[in-house]
């Protein structure tokens, strides 16, 4: 058997696998997504203080 | 030891499909799709423009407004490096950037050109107004299709079309704040629009082995050496009247007139030293290329300096 097979049937049983560096790099693309969405959340409540009920209106 | 990324390929459930392995791109990969060099010079060019626009705009709009004009060129960036990836890979300049690499796909490269070209308009266009969302808009379409997918690989003339993608974000800038458009922005468009082409033919000059060998057809590749330095003389002669039109029309004073003469002649002893350099070009092209940055840096800082500084801190005052 070779041992591209084993590893696909192990892929198969385990589901996909990642290595150390994968994970890392998962976890720090993770990390970067949520502080941008966190400071999405902050612009828009900012933005909304700023301009108060004027928010609403959408000039040219 | 992994247990994936030996040469095995990884089969799906279904018809054993082979699948992408896992990503290794890092944080730093998907910064460097946005190309940060080119952002800096977008982001500093729309602040003039929103600096020098006539009318007040809150701080944190204005901050608004430029993070939205930075996340937009960087999408456009990343949507160029999506679909260059193959002539990338074929000169040393691009050959390290994250897709050729292989450090990131092109699948990833274009979702995350798309979703940030998204946020950018749509949030220029809710928390600023809707003329600078629609600019910012068809300035990512055109880098992106008009540049990228059609005339970059087309025509000689790419970069002088082209060109004005990036003559677009002082425009942005003053839309932002003024909400309409006029004969200023128009100028500052037309300085960076004319300012393109001897820049990126001197760097062309000596990248053309590169350009040819990934059948880009730029000027220096399908014209020639000699035919590229008359054309970079001669718009550098229509760039220099243009880099002074600020002052004698009233948009920039006594500094800005001065600078724009001095740099403008600089420009075009150098530009002149193409032209009459035979062997090697390499020499008086790089300092062609080396100076123009600065020029247009310099004209630019000059104008925020003299119209914006002032206007800059009384908005801030406020």
């Amino acid at each position: 058997m070779s041992m591209g097979s084993v590893m696909t049937e192990r892929d198969k049983d385990d589901g996909v696998v990642l290595t150390e560096a994968q994970k890392r790099a998962r976890r720090s693309r993770s990390i970067a997504i949520a502080l941008s969405l966190a400071a999405l959340v902050l612009l828009f409540y900012v933005m909304t203080l700023v301009k108060g009920p004027m928010v609403l209106v959408r000039p040219m | 030891m992994s247990l994936i990324s030996e040469g095995a390929e990884l089969r799906g459930p279904i018809d054993g499909q082979v699948l992408a392995e896992p990503s290794l791109a890092t944080v730093g990969d998907y910064i460097a799709l946005l190309k940060p060099r080119v952002m800096s010079l977008v982001v500093f060019t729309a602040l003039v423009g929103l600096a020098v626009a006539p009318g007040s705009l809150h701080p944190v709009t204005a901050f608004t407004a430029l993070l939205c004009i930075a996340v937009g060129a960087g999408a456009s960036g990343a949507l160029n490096m999506w679909f260059d990836a193959d002539i990338d890979a074929l000169m040393t300049r691009t050959a390290r950037r994250p897709v050729p690499m292989g450090r990131v796909q092109p699948g990833e490269a274009l979702a995350f050109g798309l979703t940030l070209s998204c946020f950018a308009v749509v949030v220029l266009g809710l928390l600023v107004n809707v003329l600078s969302a629609a600019l910012l808009a068809f300035t990512i379409f055109f880098y992106a299709v008009v540049y990228t997918m059609w005339l970059k690989r087309s025509t000689p003339q790419n970069i002088v079309i082209g060109g004005a993608a990036g003559a677009f974000p002082p425009v942005i800038g003053w839309a932002a704040v003024t909400g309409s458009l006029s004969l200023e922005p128009i100028l500052l468009f037309a300085i960076i629009f004319m300012w393109t082409p001897p820049h990126f033919w001197a760097l062309a000059l000596y990248r053309s082995e590169e350009y040819a060998r990934a059948g880009i057809p730029m000027l220096p590749v399908v014209a020639g050496e000699v035919s590229t330095r008359r054309h970079i003389l001669l718009y550098t002669l229509l760039l220099v009247p243009v880099g002074i039109a600020p002052w004698p029309l009233g948009f920039a004073g006594a500094l800005y007139g001065v600078t724009s003469v001095v740099t403008g002649a600089i420009m075009l002893l150098l530009a002149w030293q193409v032209f009459r350099e035979r062997r090697p070009v390499e020499r008086a092209a790089k300092n062609l290329f080396a100076f123009s940055i600065l020029y247009l840096f310099l004209l630019f800082a000059v104008l925020l300096v003299e119209r914006g500084w002032g206007g800059l801190i009384a908005r801030v005052a406020v």
